[in-house]
């Protein structure tokens, strides 16, 4: 599994940094991806609405890493995942969306990859994105995501 | 006593007919009298609308009803799938109490209900009603929390909890429309609306068809407030206010987790005091943090209803003391972090939260509003957590949830002191599977933790204390602590200690989808792997069958004998309060 999704990491990358190469020739090198922490998401909190850190609004559009725990997907070929701080021991999706904790990312695969055991963490490296988002195939709401994302085991 | 059997029998003799329709309200209902309600038949077939015959008492429905049902020729299921035709008429009521019996037939369908629709007493009994509502309150919560509260000497409790000294006087049979297990919807549904129903719903008997906000409706006790009286009402809850409990007293649907559309239907009967958690939902889409999936700004629309708004501990405080006659306290964007974490350990969201009120504070706050109402109120008090820190078998967390809700229940205890027409009901709304068996000594020899718990007369007594005399042991992990053991629940490690990190997670989702013991218990010394006994996706321990233990004090609290049903109880508040009579 470890040496399968590395490997599919590695391609990914690769291709993506082809990819991008031609089209943006002042790019940020591919390699170079900032960490973001899930401590790091938010300014402040409060009853009436979070507000997103400097340092997310700074490097939206850019790519970068985060660590954390894999939530189990909404549907098995959603091409979306939920990134949680911790394991979480709900699975929210099977009755509702309703009762995720605020700090979580959703991760938008570049391309499917398999899904790991639930309590490993992982590590996601994607361009960061925030605002709100309805996904068209599952109505699903997010604040905060990661696109063209591909995951390797941390 | 015959008139019972002979229904039982009729039940039976029409459950072995084929093609049986079913009828809402389910046969047996008992039903407030000028309470509106819908009425719909679910043929098991597609019949034709003349063939349909619906008689009440022998008379033809429409007579008896004032109101003609609407056919529909065919509901469809998933996928478009026919599941028969049916008859609804919403919004009906019936003006005289009595028994009714409905007979409904079309080509080889028949089926035959009775309801009991009933009175109540003229002239109300109590001004005042608090109904205190700890979730999952079960038997072993509050042993666990008198002896952690007030400990122990020689086999005799060192004091007494406040809801020790209010009279059991029913016990409460939870089941539900469609299976002896229950969940804190309709059991909480029918405490507030006098009708049983089905996992999951709320304020509606569960029918056929998937969508969720279109089932037979039922009143609730806000509603019935609202048409009959002039009392405030007040939900006071630390979980978020759309949860199941709250949500109880307003909400009409099927599905518990439709929150956004509850926060609409709170909005709907306009509850004068409204304090808990939850503001996820209030908030628009594009605010982080919301949990709408629409741009709808509850907190917007609760002001322009003349509420006002407090967010915090300090604001509660603030606004209790306040002219403006309604409160909506929002104090978390999901549910308010539990006793424990918020006033001792200061972990869960507090650093995110800090200054979230507790169930005392939002008690006091609700019935220093409320009960400027020369009219009386009606007060809902929920300690959810209760039963959010039982499913993950974190006992420790859920005793002190329990110490807490007793604090609540002497807030109410010291306003009925004062206001004795206020009718005081304690109770919970299923229970959960868990027993006190024993301590657990850490001096006992050996570094093995099952070795150290003690059972029978090794058990002795915990050495909690509770120096500062707040009630609350001054740390739950003492050398000498209670020992709670679940009757079920999914794989976990056992670890006897206190979480003093954050409520426990007993078990995660792997990628088959089940539920695995958390690793990260593993290796706590002594952790025992416990092998579960509920079905794989389970991720927590689950509800208990067993009854519930209902105390009531006050004018009215007679009216609790017994064993009872669960709907029952909503019979005697009504009686309470007379709100059989229509406001003129």
């Amino acid at each position: 599994m470890t040496d399968d999704s590395r490997m599919f990491f590695d391609r990914r990358r690769m291709l993506c940094a082809l990819a991008a190469l031609p089209i943006l020739p002042l790019a940020r090198p591919a390699l170079a991806a900032e960490t973001l922490g899930f401590g790091e998401l938010y300014k402040s909190f409060g009853v009436l609405g979070l507000e997103f850190s400097d340092k997310v609004k700074r490097l939206t559009g850019q790519e970068i890493t985060i660590k954390g725990f894999m939530a189990p997907p909404l549907k098995a070929e959603a091409n979306f995942f939920v990134l949680t701080e911790i394991p979480m021991s709900l699975c929210p999706f099977c009755s509702s969306d309703a009762d995720w904790p605020d700090n979580i990312l959703v991760v938008y695969l570049a391309r499917k990859q398999t899904f790991v055991q639930f309590n490993a963490p992982i590590e996601a490296q994607g361009i960061l994105e925030y605002g709100s988002w309805t996904d068209p195939d599952t109505g699903f709401v997010s604040q905060l995501r990661l696109r063209e994302a591909a995951f390797d085991t941390a | 006593m015959r008139k019972l059997i002979l229904a039982l029998a009729s039940a039976t003799m029409l459950a072995g007919a084929a093609n049986a329709a079913t009828v809402y309200p389910l046969d047996r209902a008992t039903i407030l009298v000028g309470s509106p309600f819908d009425f719909k038949v679910e043929f098991d077939t597609v019949v034709k609308p003349e063939d349909v015959k619906v008689t009440v008492n022998g008379q033809d429905y429409e007579a008896v009803f004032g109101k003609k049902a609407e056919f529909v020729a065919e509901e469809k299921g998933d996928e478009d799938k026919v599941l028969g035709s049916a008859l609804i008429l919403r919004g009906l009521t019936i003006a005289a109490a009595g028994a009714y019996k409905v007979e409904v037939s079309a080509g080889s369908e028949a089926k035959s209900v009775n309801w009991d629709v009933y009175p109540t007493v003229a002239e109300p009994k109590a001004k005042n009603i608090i109904f205190l509502i700890a979730d999952g309150l079960s038997v072993a919560h509050r042993t666990g929390a008198r002896i952690m509260s007030k400990g122990m000497t020689e086999g005799k409790a060192n004091g007494r909890l406040a809801m020790d000294d209010i009279p059991p006087v029913a016990f409460i049979g939870t089941s539900s429309t469609h299976s002896i297990a229950t969940d804190s919807a309709n059991t909480m549904s029918a405490y507030m609306t006098g009708h049983k129903s089905r996992v999951n719903a709320l304020g509606v008997y569960a029918d056929r068809t998937p969508a969720s906000l279109d089932d037979p409706k039922v009143e609730t006790i806000a509603e019935a407030l609202r048409r009959t009286t002039k009392k405030s009402i007040g939900i006071v809850s630390t979980s978020e206010l759309q949860d199941a409990t709250p949500a109880a007293l307003v909400a009409h649907t099927r599905k518990r987790a439709d929150k956004a559309d509850i926060v609409g239907m709170i909005l709907d009967v306009k509850p004068d005091v409204l304090l808990g958690g939850g503001s996820a939902y209030f908030l628009g889409k594009d605010v982080p943090g919301s949990k709408r999936k629409d741009d709808k700004d509850y907190i917007a629309e609760f002001k322009n209803a003349g509420y006002a708004l407090a967010i915090d501990k300090t604001e509660l405080a603030a606004a209790a003391g306040s002219n403006q006659d309604k409160l909506l306290g929002l104090f978390h964007t999901g549910n308010l972090d539990v006793t424990l974490d918020r006033e001792f350990l200061k972990k869960g969201t507090v650093e995110k939260f800090p200054n979230q009120p507790g169930l005392v504070d939002m008690t006091k706050a609700a019935l220093d509003k409320l009960s400027k109402n020369p009219d009386g109120f009606f007060l809902m008090v929920e300690a959810a957590s209760v039963d959010k820190m039982s499913h993950p078998l974190d006992w420790d967390r859920a005793l002190v949830e329990t110490i807490e809700f007793d604090k609540a229940v002497a807030v109410a205890r010291e306003f009925a002191d004062k206001n004795p027409d206020t009718l005081i009901v304690v109770t919970g709304d299923h229970t959960h599977g868990v027993g006190i068996i024993g301590t657990i000594d850490d001096e006992k020899p050996g570094d093995e933790m099952r070795a150290k718990v003690g059972t029978y007369d090794d058990a002795g007594f915990p050495n909690y204390e509770d120096a500062n005399g707040d009630g609350y042991p001054d740390r739950i992990d003492v050398s000498r602590r209670l020992f709670l053991a679940a009757n079920n629940g999914p794989d976990h490690y056992e670890t006897f200690r206190p979480k003093l990190d954050g409520p426990f997670v007993p078990a995660v989702q792997n990628e088959a989808k089940e539920y695995v013991a958390n690793e990260e218990y593993k290796d706590v010394p002594g952790a025992v792997f416990v092998q579960g006994n509920i079905p794989k996706d389970g991720d927590t321990g689950v509800h208990a069958v067993d009854d519930v233990v209902l105390q009531a004090v006050g004018p009215g609290s007679e009216g609790f004998r017994g064993y009872m049903e669960q709907s029952d109880v909503y019979r005697v508040l009504a009686d309470a309060f007379a709100l059989g009579v229509a406001k003129d």
